[in-house]
């Protein structure tokens, strides 16, 4: 019995997910392998094998995993799946991706967005927009899931795990990387960092100007509510929530957000929640620990000049 | 061109679910039930290849009760050619529908098939990446925009920190996000028009598909409160706040 962890890399370095990954694996006290795959590997290896924990890194190292695809991890995976009693990745885009297709193939039923596991086969996970938490129990011979990283701490970088090359199958080509649109911040990214503050659609065409002297004060993230995104006030990578980024920092400041459902389903795990809005009633009172009624406009300038003071 | 278009009825995503004081799990054979919003943006992208020329059949199917005529009806309001339901009485999980979906798309050669990418309810967020990988044909999730071209479709997806564009050959998979369009306001009269149309229907277990149960949900329960934000006077005191519980240094 052994599982087989998926990495996930940017640019030269492991994704914080895969610490959180690898955290999550370590609950069944089995050998854990962790699958590494890139183009161009060398770098990263050494990083890989200090993941505590880690028995083994398989590198699989191609051209094409320059930008991976899911056709492709998808076979590297099968090829070697029958190796393992128990196969996990975060729950991130490309994990989402693969994962079910993985288990589709080996007749299997993955359990996806997990939060707690309880060995060696129940698992809770959110569903209806975070509204309900379901324990499952997971009857499969083969235990394949994809866990919300924010809920596992990083493991740590004390290991020594054992490097192994492993060959990648051929090119699928059934589809084909074109192109990609990222924006390079100078903020932390949203779902790892320790503080963020996030506007709503009330905040218009000040969005920005509001915004980024705090965020920049706080070394927090930016995030943005969905009316907010579609208002073109916020990128589409800013949305917080059901359908966006899900978070879990220790400090979230919601600014004239109302607190709708799907919102409060990407916040609802954050330690703090500071709600800073002009109507009382605003459902996201009800799910903060602190409040401010007061308009954000006089509000956020004052809390820039407040934070300055220290 | 033809395409298919995955339907799920499911719990409106206005409605708080509640959890049953007999069972201990979510009951939603009460509920106010509606098409999941996914697949509405999906058969609204349908739609529009259709009005460009560049689709000429779109197949809608539902897999549920007689009650997801409703949404098959919906399909039929914001333009579909065919209905289809697969009818089961017992709620089935994502692998038992991506095999029957497998055994739709069989039947019905399209060339390229949509779902939404996760049905609001459950959020398994699974089945159009296991239908993909079950029929062998390339999968974009999350798509915020789509193109056909050449023979091949283009999406672009939303990954984390911006969009990816992959183009993949047809037949392939397409997993629908919020942003891939604005699903049109049905007008009264289509949706009376389909009321009248067809909606053939299939039995889930004559499909010889699997649809045994793999996972069994032992117990819901509802995330711990916060018991309601402590009202503080102005910014002074919040940062003062913030300091003592020492989130802020
Ligand atoms: C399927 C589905 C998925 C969705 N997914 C998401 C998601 O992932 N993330 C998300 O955020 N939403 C999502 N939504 C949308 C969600 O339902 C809400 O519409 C949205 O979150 C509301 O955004 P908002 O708070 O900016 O706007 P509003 O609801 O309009 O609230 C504006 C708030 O600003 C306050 N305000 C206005 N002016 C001021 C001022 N001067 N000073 C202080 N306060 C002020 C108001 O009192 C109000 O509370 C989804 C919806 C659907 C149907």
């Amino acid at each position: 019995m052994s599982v087989l962890v998926l990495a996930e890399k940017d640019g030269n370095q492991l994704k914080p997910s895969t610490y959180q990954a690898v955290t999550a694996a370590s609950a069944w006290q089995l050998p854990i392998d962790l699958l590494v795959y890139g183009d161009n590997l060398d770098a990263m290896a050494a990083e890989a094998r200090q993941l505590a924990g880690v028995r083994r890194v398989l590198l699989a190292q191609a051209g094409h995993f320059q930008h991976p695809l899911v056709e492709d991890v998808l076979e590297l995976v099968l090829g070697i799946a029958n190796q393992y009693t128990h196969v996990l990745s975060a729950h991130s885009v490309f994990g989402k991706s693969v994962i079910p297709g993985i288990a589709a193939r080996l007749d299997i039923a993955p359990i996806t967005d997990v939060i707690e596991i309880r060995t060696p086969s129940t698992y809770v996970r959110p569903s209806y927009a975070g509204n309900i938490l379901s324990t499952i129990e997971n009857l499969e011979p083969v235990q394949i899931i994809t866990v919300r990283a924010t809920a596992f701490r990083a493991c740590s970088r004390d290991g020594e795990a054992e490097l192994v090359t492993i060959d990648a199958p051929a090119v699928r080509g059934t589809s084909k990387w074109i192109g990609e649109q990222l924006t390079h911040s100078e903020r932390p990214e949203l779902n790892s960092a320790r503080v963020v503050i996030a506007g709503g659609r009330s905040l218009g065409e000040e969005f920005n100007n509001l915004l980024d002297p705090i965020a920049e004060r706080l070394d927090a993230a930016i995030g943005a509510t969905r009316a907010c995104v579609d208002a073109g006030f916020a990128a589409n990578e800013l949305q917080v929530g059901q359908t966006g980024t899900i978070i879990a920092p220790e400090l979230y400041i919601a600014v004239g957000i109302s607190g709708a459902m799907q919102h409060l389903a990407g916040i609802k795990d954050s330690k703090i929640i500071v709600a800073i809005n002009h109507d009382p009633d605003a459902p996201i009172f009800k799910h903060a620990d602190y409040g401010l009624v007061a308009d954000l406009f006089t509000v956020l300038p004052e809390l820039n000049t407040a934070l300055q003071q220290h | 061109m033809k395409v298919l278009v995955a339907v799920k009825h499911t719990i409106d995503h206005n409605v708080k679910p509640n959890i049953h004081p007999d069972t201990g799990l979510v009951d939603i054979a009460q509920v106010k039930k509606a098409i999941n919003p996914f697949d509405e943006i999906s058969l609204e992208e349908a739609v529009r290849l259709k009005e460009r020329g560049q689709v000429n059949e779109i197949v809608a199917v539902a897999i549920g009760g007689a009650e997801a005529k409703d949404s098959l009806r919906h399909a039929y309001a914001l333009g579909v050619d065919r209905a289809l339901l697969i009818e089961t009485d017992t709620p089935l999980q994502p692998l038992a529908v991506a095999k029957l979906l497998k055994a739709i798309v069989t039947r019905e050669q399209p060339g390229l098939i949509f779902l939404g990418k996760q049905a609001v309810g459950e959020d398994y967020g699974q089945t159009g990446q296991m239908l993909a990988a079950l029929l062998g044909v390339g999968v974009a999730t999350f798509a915020s925009a789509i193109q056909l071209k050449d023979g091949q479709v283009e999406v672009t997806r939303e990954v984390d920190r911006g969009t990816q564009t992959l183009s993949l050959q047809l037949p392939a998979v397409v997993t629908a996000d919020l942003r891939l369009n604005e699903p049109r306001f049905i007008k009264l009269p289509n949706l009376m028009m389909a009321k009248k149309k067809p909606i053939e229907t299939l039995v889930a277990s004559e499909l010889n598909v699997d649809l045994a149960p793999r996972f069994r949900v032992v117990s819901a329960s509802e995330p711990q409160q916060k018991p309601g934000a402590i009202q503080l006077a102005n910014v002074q005191e919040l940062v003062a706040k913030l300091r003592q519980v020492e989130v802020l240094q």
